[in-house]
């Protein structure tokens, strides 16, 4: 019957939706609107628009669902090498907000930053699979200049959350191609005991503020702290159960200007409660298995590599913004995945996911050779 | 093992499933981790949070920071903040206004309504005060500026009608001087969702008004300040219970210009009933001392928005006073590039100081027919390059430009800094247009013709440039070469440093010439002031020494007949231009003149205005007796033929060019 009611090109696009992926990402996607209705303050033209992001959203999804690894593959080297030279014009030629200069004009304003968190893991995915794997130590050693490249370059700008996103989506598929337990576990001893000297030598001010302000918040109330301090407060005062729906006052202050966007979670948490939490993190928890599964089904090295690392770094973003908002992290402007108010976001997520369809193994329908 | 040169899938997809197994778990805990945090906000300590909620809303209060002074060099004050009453909103303390029973828009709209039954209300302020009000709800937004005291009094009466409305205090800008240097100093307006864009928003959450031009917008980092904030506990109903914490606000720097105002004011009446610019520096360090573009306007019209009956009348007025000519303004130069070029052709080695060149009136292109003709039909004879400067000898250019080639043409005005912005701290500067053959090709999609650079041997053609950049390529020739930024900001005095600080002035490459390249070419410029030159009667008894060189920038094409000022339409007439410096032998002062469409050429219409400018600066600045004689010490070259102070005008049979 449906059959009759859609164009057969549609019905053979839809199969390379995983339906199970798809359910999970509307419930979040529902339960994130509904937060932001409630963080606009019933302002309901924010929420259509957030919806106008999510359908380009599907649209971009069903789109890259349909492209094979092999055909992606292809696409690395490319997509890296743009990439890497539109952030060195950005340096010379971006136009600068608020003292960073992350952007290019092209009729309008675009962050090539964004395109970098997908093509490192491509171009690092599509070098391991050309190696025998685990990978030798030179090939670690030029998987890393692939990530430290545009790393650095977007420190430059400067945008130190991008920076750490991009490198972590990198590490992730070298963690994945199989380095060495000792070598990683090297790299992390090696990790703590820079940090503290990154922290006295290579930091700007204002991160090094940022860095104060975690380790002791009530210290800095008229600053950065003041944003910190008040999302501990909207979601500490949520308790168990939660304030209700468009119930919080506290995540309905001024006290953030970013409360539909990177502090989204303080009003979830405040309206919500511990069980609201619960739910959520076990719906996060369930799409980032479903990806690591469709991930490890995946029809070649690469498509298991860029799968994997997509899949983790979703997580990694997960972790990042509800370490901060709670107070467990640094202040680094990082949305909650799907939640948050933002097309861009929005859109590459999506992306990412129908990326991590379109690495299964496709199913053999005609046998040419047999 | 460690040279697999085989690539085994079955291998690499079980450490595939190993590697996501042991990230799931890691994974796992991350989330339980977050999750445990979670838990300790929210069941361990939810007595302490759930206290700090119900009791205390703590609220952060804005103070906003003074904007900085400017002053110009003399410690005039030429932009000031004065108190002023404003209504303020905070759509928070609204409440429920058409009794649906909850707090939203719709009840500020109904509010707004309301008020403006009460007192007027302007319709831009409306608009923005809604925009605002979508994003700040607890904080006290701007909806009505400069509160009589009958309004401030009909306010204080129905308050009780009107929660969340304020009038409060505060610190406004004005220009005391009105419409002088009104192009430099610019004005500040109130902030749009444009200006919120690139600017700190929780820093300018207080601010109301932004620099929108000139001066104030160009150092609008100095003149802003930083903010402070109070950090106050309220009760559930929003009344004040304590104070948690206050930071005072820094104020803005207060800024000194280089400007001279009583030069500028000099400047200004110079080009009284005229439209035009002057343009005066110090060549020692690029300071500009008067920078006067006329008509001017009054900046006090926009502090808190224009109306639109001021505005139009602005926009229709055709002398285009919001047009800055001294900076957007770009004309041909003319002949006062002549120097300049001059100097060039000796660097390129195209011509020699004493190397000479026949002027029968005309100059023409081997095998061509065509005359570009020199101002003098008669012709100057045979002519070397000073000669040439003091009588502004169009033959003895269109040769030297036709052999540079325009390549090194072009390349050698580049280091004047013709076709590029000066980088004056002022905002939207023109680059003016220095033509190369690539411009052409790819502006008019035909080659470069031999006579389009004999054309830009004397400043016509597509040549075109602004005022500053001419006074800027001034001092350099009064500098020898040295060549620094202009800027008008001259130095700054901070809360916390009493002291002015003076900027250094920034420096660019040199332009390298032999000593008496410069030497030989300022003579000529010197002899332009004296008897047989084309400005004599503006050196008439000055008592110092003027190097200076006229000009005039072709509006309108004839075909043939002869130019006379008083026959054609005033919008047609010719530009007249003059740059100079004063003292020739130690130059204090440099300047560009410009008077559009002028009864006269630049002999005539616009070298007295620069030798007034001179007058009013050095001696008033240095006195008489500072200043050497003129007549008496230097050596004066016999002219054969004493042309009319206005001849260079009466030439040009060109064909119409670009520029006008």
């Amino acid at each position: 019957m449906i059959n009759s009611l859609l164009p057969s090109w549609l019905i053979v696009a839809l199969q390379r939706v995983d339906a199970v992926l798809l359910a999970a990402l509307s419930l979040l996607i529902f339960l994130g609107l509904a937060t932001l209705y409630s963080a606009s303050d019933g302002e309901i033209e924010r929420v259509q628009r957030q919806m106008v992001h999510f359908s380009i959203g599907l649209g971009v999804m069903l789109i890259f669902s349909q492209i094979s690894s092999k055909t992606l593959r292809q696409w690395s080297i490319w997509l890296y090498g743009i990439g890497v030279v539109l952030l060195i014009l950005v340096l010379l030629i971006g136009v600068t907000k608020k003292g960073a200069t992350r952007w290019l004009y092209i009729g309008i304003d675009i962050q090539p930053s964004e395109i970098l968190k997908l093509a490192v893991p491509m171009m690092l995915a599509y070098y391991f699979s050309e190696k025998p794997l685990p990978p030798r130590f030179i090939d670690i050693v030029i998987a890393l200049v692939l990530v430290l490249v545009p790393m650095l370059l977007v420190m430059k700008q400067p945008d130190l959350g991008t920076a750490l996103l991009i490198a972590t989506s990198g590490f992730f598929v070298i963690y994945l191609a199989g380095m060495s337990w000792w070598l990683i576990g090297g790299a992390i001893t090696f990790v703590t005991v820079a940090a503290p000297l990154l922290y006295f030598f290579g930091m700007h001010d204002y991160q090094r503020r940022r860095v104060d302000t975690l380790l002791n918040p009530e210290s800095d109330l008229l600053g950065t702290g003041y944003h910190i301090y008040q999302s501990k407060i909207a979601i500490g005062s949520g308790g168990a159960y939660g304030k209700g729906w468009m119930q919080g006052d506290q995540g309905h202050l001024d006290f953030l200007p970013e409360r539909h966007t990177d502090f989204i979670f303080a009003i979830f948490g405040e309206e919500f409660g511990l069980v609201g939490n619960l739910i959520l993190m076990g719906l996060y928890l369930f799409i980032i298995w479903r990806g690591l599964y469709l991930a490890s089904k995946g029809e070649d090295t690469f498509a298991r590599l860029l799968g994997g690392s997509l899949s983790v770094s979703f997580f990694f973003y997960l972790f990042v913004n509800t370490g901060m908002v709670s107070g467990m992290l640094p202040v680094v402007g990082v949305p909650l995945p799907l939640v948050s108010y933002g097309g861009t976001s929005v859109v590459t997520l999506m992306m990412a996911f129908g990326i991590i369809m379109g690495m299964k193994k496709r199913k053999r329908i005609y046998q040419r050779d047999g | 093992m460690s040279d697999r040169p085989i690539k085994l899938e079955r291998d690499e997809q079980h450490m595939f499933n190993v590697r996501v197994m042991v990230a799931g778990v890691f994974i796992l805990f991350a989330l339980l981790g977050i999750l445990g945090r979670v838990y300790q906000l929210q069941v361990s300590d939810y007595a302490k949070y759930f206290d700090l909620s119900v009791q205390h809303y703590q609220k952060r209060i804005p103070i906003p920071p003074n904007r900085g002074q400017i002053y110009d060099r003399n410690g005039v004050l030429l932009a000031d903040s004065h108190t002023q009453y404003v209504l303020e909103v905070v759509r928070d303390n609204i409440g429920d206004e058409n009794g649906d029973g909850k707090s939203t828009l719709a009840d500020v709209d109904l509010f707004v309504e309301r008020l403006g039954t009460l007192i007027p209300l302007v319709e831009k302020d409306v608009r923005l005060f809604k925009t605002q009000a979508r994003r700040f709800k607890y904080q006290p937004i701007p909806l009505r500026g400069n509160l009589t005291e009958e309004e401030q009094a009909v306010l204080a009466v129905n308050a009780p009608r009107f929660r969340g409305a304020k009038v409060v205090k505060r610190m406004e800008r004005y220009y005391p001087l009105v419409e002088t240097a009104s192009h430099v100093i610019g004005y500040v307006g109130r902030i749009d969702a444009r200006d919120l864009e690139r600017v700190d928003k929780i820093e300018y959450t207080g601010t109301t008004h932004i620099g929108k031009s000139g001066v104030e917008a160009a150092h609008e980092d100095r003149l802003h300040g930083k903010a402070g904030f109070e950090l106050i506990e309220v009760d559930a109903h929003g009344k004040k219970q304590k104070e948690v914490g206050k930071e005072e606000p820094v104020g803005g720097q207060e800024l000194f210009l280089g400007l001279d105002i009583n030069l500028q004011i000099v400047a200004e009446n110079l080009l009284k009933n005229e439209r035009g610019a002057i343009v005066a520096m110090d060549p020692s360090n690029g300071e500009v001392l008067a920078l006067a573009s006329v008509p001017t306007f009054d900046p006090n019209l926009f502090i808190n928005g224009i109306s639109q009956k001021d505005y139009s009348a602005l926009r229709e007025d055709p002398g285009r006073p919001l047009f800055n000519r001294a900076l957007q303004g770009t004309y041909p130069p003319g002949s006062t590039i002549k120097p300049m070029v001059g100097v060039a052709g000796l660097i390129e080695g195209v011509i020699t100081p004493g190397s000479r060149v026949y002027d029968p009136g005309f100059f023409r292109l081997q095998g061509q027919k065509h005359a570009f003709r020199c101002w003098n039909k008669k012709g100057h004879g045979s002519v070397d390059l000073k000669y040439s400067i003091q009588q502004s000898c169009d033959t003895y250019f269109y040769d030297l430009a036709y052999r540079m080639g325009i390549d090194r043409f072009s390349a050698g005005m580049r280091q004047f800094g013709f076709g590029e912005k000066t980088g004056i701290d002022l905002p939207a500067e023109a680059s003016g247009l220095m033509p190369s053959k690539e411009w052409k090709e790819k502006r008019h999609k035909r080659s470069w013709f031999p006579g389009d650079t004999v054309n830009i041997g004397i400043g016509q053609g597509y040549w075109l440039a602004t005022p500053l950049q001419l006074a800027h390529a001034t001092t350099i020739m009064a500098n020898r070469g040295v060549r620094l930024k202009p800027h008008v900001l001259r130095g700054v005095r901070t809360a916390r440093n009493q002291d002015e600080s003076i900027l250094k002035p920034e420096p660019f490459p040199s332009v390298e010439a032999k000593d008496n390249y410069w030497t030989l070419t300022i003579q000529g410029m010197e002899n332009v002031m004296r008897p047989g030159g084309t400005a004599r009667s503006s050196g008439d008894g000055a008592s110092y020494r003027i190097a200076g060189k006229t000009g005039t920038a072709q509006v309108f094409g004839l075909a043939g007949g002869k130019y006379n000022a008083k026959r054609i339409a005033k919008r047609l007439r010719d530009h007249a231009l003059f740059v100079g410096f004063a003292p020739a032998d130690n130059p204090k002062i440099a300047v560009a003149v410009i008077v559009e469409n002028a009864m006269g050429g630049g002999g005539t219409a616009a070298a007295p205005l620069a030798r007034k400018l001179m007058d009013a600066y050095l001696l008033q600045q240095y006195g008489e007796n500072m200043l050497k004689p003129a007549g008496a010490v230097v050596h004066q070259e016999p002219v054969s033929e004493t042309p009319p102070a206005d001849a260079e005008k009466t030439t040009p049979k060109k064909k119409k060019q670009g520029g006008e």
